[in-house]
């Protein structure tokens, strides 16, 4: 990024940015914070000011080679590499190799006299100190309105104030300032942002319904086009996370790849071969259906072929859901001992949705699992209204797809008429909609599972009857009969009724073949004497002929020895 | 630059009443200049061979400014006696540094 940024300027002269390597704000900024410029990062008390100002000096020194300077008038040095080393930040030891200084900076009003003119020289020069002495290009300046509490003169106060923030721009660094949010309207409680113009950043950290979410959004970004919106961040053990915000595109790699479903019957109505990887999958049903049978069956031949697959339960807890899937013959604690599967169980009430996502991202980014199952999302929507989950699903099926992740959700329909409309409404967002609902026929309840929809796939539109057994899961077609759709013991009754049939059917058929052949055998002796009877008319109408023949020679030969006799005796 | 009016002497067998202070000042800045003029004159007139000011220029020495937390210049630092008192700006105000110095005027 930085190599592109250097190009970039050649070209024209555009703003250099520094990356802060904090995941996800790089993205929204476009590139970091402006090189060389102070930026301004305010929020209200314990919203992340603080770390975010940390974790930018700790990456640049860490990642990007840019040592840094961190001047903090708020904790202690030791205290902030207390509460810094639970992110797995050691500043001692950057200290030590020269990557980081901290100076803190303590005033207090009780033991300062003002006795006339001053200036903040003093300051000026401990931060040039610090700077000079590790060749920093980074620095921050954690809550500098804290002097406004030290100082009663605010004229000099805030000219020195301008003064540093335009001698940070002279010495080339980029600078973090961080600043509490101020009453009303104001973003700080002194005005910073009237001084430091380049950069804007707001944090914010808002309880609805109990449940919390921080947010973050770029106020202003002087000389480059930024994200405006609030994006949700998060801090966890590995410090802020700003969720990466795919602008939604739709752009996104296809794979011709197919992945079995587990099911060999479901994927012989998939077009016989499963569904394309990378492909988001809908398992909706009513309670109790199996939809987490189905979703387990597609972990575990997933991990069988040694694909990775990472599983969030919002339901139950992973050693329930292994317990409940060994019933079905599916033993899960193999991949999990093996590390191809991992559970990630978790209320939907932890926090909020965007957290939810923020924090799905990063394990995802972690694992890198070829196959991720929600199960069931249905819950979110305990921590979030419709519209909220609905955007926040496409944005993790956009991600997914994005990195090229088969994904599962299965959804728990409320109603039992078959609703087009998924409550959370992401049917129209997902590739293949596998719907498993009851059908209640003949005083029993059975399973029947659909193919409501599958992109690019020759698909079965036939219901089939979903069998969960001690082998496992299974799909048998379902009687289509006269009377109707029969299921179940119904099914069972009229195969065996047909199995009857056909030998009745059987039986008769042979008797008649017989019947037949007997009839064949009567006319074939009937022909036979016919054709016996017409021998013995031809012969003896050949005898006639000859004896006429034999007659008319004989009497020509005794017409001729007649008149031979006659001749002689004249 | 440094200057000493007194013996820098930092040994604890001083008299406990004995003034030992810090100036810290940025070179020959105005404010600076003022200070160690007005300081100077006030010792003189009310600390009179009861004192001892040491004079620190910070840009020689930045890293006594980290370690004695100076932020605003020009600084002065009571050290003795206790307790420490820090009193900022030019040292035009005699009244506060009557206070600052826990002394009564006159």
């Amino acid at each position: 990024m930085a190599k592109e940024i250097k190009k970039g300027k050649q070209d024209i002269a555009r703003l250099p940015k520094t990356l802060t390597g904090i995941p996800g704000l790089d993205d929204i900024t476009g590139g970091g914070l402006p090189t060389g410029r102070p930026t301004l990062i305010c929020g209200e008390a314990g919203c992340g000011k603080t770390l975010l100002a940390i974790q930018f000096i700790v990456k640049g020194a860490l990642n990007y080679d840019e040592p840094g300077v961190f001047v903090a008038f708020e904790e202690k040095a030791d205290e902030l590499a207390m509460n810094v080393a639970s992110l797995g930040f050691d500043l001692d030891q950057l200290q030590k190799d020269k990557l980081l200084k901290l100076d803190y900076v303590h005033i207090d009003r009780t033991e300062i006299e003002e006795t006339g003119e001053y200036d903040l020289e003093g300051l000026f020069i401990r931060i040039g100190y610090a700077i000079d002495s590790i060749g920093a290009k980074r620095v921050v300046l954690d809550t500098i309105e804290n002097l406004f509490g030290g100082l009663s003169n605010q004229s000099i106060l805030r000219a020195e104030l301008r003064r540093l923030f335009q001698w940070l721009k002279t010495k080339g660094v980029t600078a973090v300032i961080t600043g509490e949010r101020g009453d009303g309207n104001s973003l700080t409680r002194q005005g910073l942002e009237e001084y430091v113009s380049d950069c804007v950043i707001l944090l914010d950290h808002r309880v609805i319904n109990q449940i919390s979410t921080r947010r973050l959004r770029i106020i202003k970004y002087r000389g480059s086009i930024h994200g405006t919106n609030e994006y949700p961040f998060m801090i966890d053990e590995d410090g802020i996370s700003v969720l990466p915000v795919t602008a939604l595109k739709l752009n996104k790699e296809a794979s011709a790849e197919r992945i079995s479903s587990g099911i060999p019957a479901l994927d012989k109505m998939l077009g016989d071969k499963g569904f394309y990887k990378g492909n988001s999958i809908l398992v909706s049903g009513t309670a109790g259906t199996g939809k987490t049978s189905v979703a387990a069956s597609f972990a575990n031949h997933a991990c069988s072929e040694k694909k990775r697959c990472l599983y969030f339960a919002f339901e139950e807890s992973p050693k329930q859901i292994v317990r409940n899937m060994r019933s079905i013959s599916l033993n899960l604690q193999q991949w999990v001992d093996k590390g191809l599967l991992q559970f990630h169980a978790s209320r939907p009430t932890l926090y909020g949705l965007e957290q939810h996502l923020v924090s799905m991202h990063k394990m995802i980014k972690e694992f890198k699992p070829d196959v991720v199952i929600f199960d069931p999302i249905t819950n979110l929507i305990s921590v979030g209204s419709v519209s909220d989950v609905k955007s926040m699903l496409t944005r993790l099926i956009d991600f997914l797809l994005d990195e090229q992740i088969t994904v599962m959700f299965t959804a728990l329909s409320l109603n039992t008429v078959i609703n087009e409309q998924t409550d959370e409404g992401v049917s129209s967002l997902v590739d293949t909609w596998v719907m498993v609902r009851y059908i209640e026929y003949n005083g029993e309840r059975n399973r029947g599972v659909y193919i409501m929809k599958s992109r690019g796939m020759q698909h079965s539109n036939q219901v089939r009857e979903f069998v969960i057994s001690d082998r496992g899961i299974d799909l048998v077609d379902v009687y289509l009969g006269p009377n109707g759709v029969l299921i179940g013991s119904a099914r069972e009754a009229q195969m065996l009724q047909e199995l009857t049939d056909r030998v009745l059917h059987k039986n008769t058929v042979n008797m008649k073949d017989r019947e037949l052949d007997r009839k064949r055998k009567m006319l074939e002796s009937k022909i036979a004497s016919l054709r016996t009877e017409f021998e013995t008319t031809e012969e003896e109408l050949n005898r006639i002929n000859i004896e006429e023949e034999l007659v008319k020679k004989v009497t020509d030969e005794n017409r001729v020895e007649l008149v031979k006799r006659r001749k002689g005796e004249q | 630059m440094k200057e000493l009016t007194a013996a820098p002497s930092y040994n604890d067998d001083l008299e406990d009443d004995r003034y030992r202070l810090r100036l810290y000042v940025t070179g020959a800045t105005p404010n600076s200049a003022r200070a160690i003029v007005n300081l100077k004159d006030f010792c003189e007139t009310h600390l009179k061979d009861n004192y001892e000011l040491e004079i620190i220029d910070v840009y020689q020495q930045p890293l006594i400014a980290q370690a004695d937390q100076v932020i605003a210049i020009p600084m002065l630092i009571k050290l003795s006696p206790m307790p420490l008192r820090r009193l900022i700006g030019d040292m035009s105000d005699k009244d506060k540094i009557f206070r600052g110095l826990s002394l009564t005027a006159g």
